[in-house]
């Protein structure tokens, strides 16, 4: 400041201005970190630490029903992806127009809609499947995921968070449904990506893999049974994860704050 | 908001009650017409495309079991509404079917019944069973089932062929023995650990091949019922209860 100041001393004014847009320029930057810092945030929390899928447990229905193979799954998570993007938002758009006695109808009306509108479009575009997702593409509706984002977080943000969060919640939830159909399939079938063309197109019929050769299906992985324990098998390894990480940081922190005594102390 | 007051205080908590919920109602009134057009309109571009795509499944399964180059005509809109007890309808319920006749030169060559078996080991089974003029059977596919993933669900062509094992075969008498899966004394495997579910698709093909056998006549004079473009295809039902 002093050198600046030293500079310009002739034009007064000028520093004044200098000073202003300085502090304007370090305000901006300043909110700008702390939207990254935002959008991290709903990143870390919508993909791992609020995962709707394995820690919320939310949407359980579809989540358990739908996954026995790899395609399925992520027709459904593209799905839902879609719907919550689009609800959250809507429902953000609007915020200051819906009272707050009335919004819980007006969202369900909202998601409704969404998912209506998708179910005629993957009805017209993906046919075969719109027919394997059967009952569960119209059920998204039910997914509490998607209420419950609307109510605690979209309703209360900007637009364009909103929607990242839509995204990385939807990303979330897909991401847990595609990992449980490839674990089902493979045990099941011993395939990857069977019957890909209902989604992509005939193109995606060669994405098909067989991994391994499997005589009689295993049974248990494609009943509703094998979701449950194969759900419960990766709800335990992001446990696991979890107390990994946690036990590899007290160590850090108990660090930082030893140093700040020392600063403190001279 | 205080609630349960009772509706008779005062005029003056009447009315502040009342404007809000004016104000509420009138706010959820234009979302939900807003939402419904939006809903409208995307049924309304997609209308189209989905009934398209419905008749190209319908025509892929009907290539399937009917030779599609012995007949040359439109055969998704050629059918007839019949409904029968032999056809999965029960003294309550009448389970309205097709029959989609495929016709060369005008002269019927096959025709392809839906068919419903009741008595699936988890629900109803729905099938289309197409059948050669001469009586003996052209294919037959399962349509929509609910059976047990890896043991009933067979009956699709996808998981095994063993509903092709229907091809080329007639029915002698009402009393054929041989239409029964081979536990009972016939010449359709069954499923290891599943027979429930061949039975009930031996029985409703068989029964199937009956009304047919019996109705034949009926069923191809009948009046078109899918013509595409009429505004109402008159629903001309047949009751033919003999059993």
């Amino acid at each position: 400041m002093n050198t600046s100041e030293n500079n310009v001393n002739e034009a007064p004014q000028l520093s004044e201005n200098n000073i202003e847009l300085e502090q304007q320029l370090a305000e901006k930057t300043l909110a700008q970190k702390a939207l990254k810092a935002e959008y991290k945030e709903l990143a870390i929390q919508g993909l791992w630490k609020n995962n709707p899928g394995i820690v919320q447990l939310l949407g359980l229905c579809p989540l358990l029903a739908v996954t026995a193979t790899i395609t399925n799954a992520l027709g459904l998570g593209l799905a839902t992806l879609l719907v919550l993007v689009a609800s959250n938002a809507t429902v953000s758009a609007i915020r200051h127009w819906v009272p707050k006695e009335i919004r819980i109808p007006i969202f369900v009306l909202i998601i409704a809609s969404f998912v209506t509108c998708v179910q005629l479009l993957m009805n017209a575009y993906t046919y075969g499947i719109y027919q394997s997702l059967g009952i569960f593409l119209p059920l998204i509706v039910t997914n509490c995921a998607i209420i419950g984002r609307a109510e605690a977080y979209a309703s209360k943000n900007p637009v364009k968070q909103a929607s990242f969060d839509g995204l990385m919640m939807g990303l979330g939830f897909a991401l847990v449904l595609i990992l449980l159909g490839a674990i089902r399939e493979i045990l099941g079938q011993g395939t990857l990506f069977d019957g890909a063309h209902l989604l992509f197109g005939d193109w995606a019929g060669v994405l098909r893999i067989e991994v391994v050769k499997l005589d009689s299906q295993f049974l248990l992985a494609i009943l509703p049974p094998g979701a449950f324990i194969a759900m419960g098998f990766i709800i335990a390894l992001k446990n696991s994860i979890d107390t990994y990480i946690k036990q590899r940081q007290p160590k850090k922190e108990k660090a930082t704050i030893e140093r700040v005594r020392v600063n403190f102390d001279s | 908001m205080t609630n349960s007051l009772p509706p008779n205080k005062n005029a003056k908590d009447k009315s502040a009650f009342r404007l809000p919920i004016q104000k509420n109602s009138q706010i959820l009134a234009i979302f939900a017409i807003v939402c419904t057009v939006i809903v409208g309109l995307v049924n309304e571009l997609t209308k189209d495309r989905i009934q398209e795509q419905t008749q190209l499944q319908l025509l892929n399964t009907l290539h399937e079991i009917i030779e599609p180059s012995s007949y040359n005509n439109e055969i998704t809109q050629d059918c007839v509404n019949i409904s029968s007890l032999l056809l999965g309808s029960t003294q309550n319920t009448n389970i309205v079917q097709k029959a989609y006749i495929a016709r060369n030169n005008n002269s019927p060559v096959a025709v392809a019944i839906t068919s419903t078996a009741l008595d699936g080991y988890n629900g109803k089974i729905e099938l289309i069973v197409a059948i050669n003029i001469d009586n003996s059977i052209s294919g037959v596919r399962v349509l929509k089932h609910q059976e047990t993933p890896g043991l009933g669900d067979k009956v699709e062509l996808k998981k095994s062929n063993w509903i092709t094992a229907f091809n080329g075969k007639k029915l002698l008498s009402e009393l054929d023995t041989r239409w029964q899966v081979t536990k009972d004394g016939g010449t359709f495997d069954q499923f290891t650990g599943a027979t429930i579910t061949p039975r009930a698709i031996v029985k409703a093909v068989k029964n199937t091949l009956l009304f047919f056998i019996e109705n034949k006549n009926k069923v191809l004079t009948l009046p078109n019922s899918c013509l595409i473009g009429d505004q109402e295809p008159q629903p001309e039902y047949e009751a033919t209860n003999e059993y």
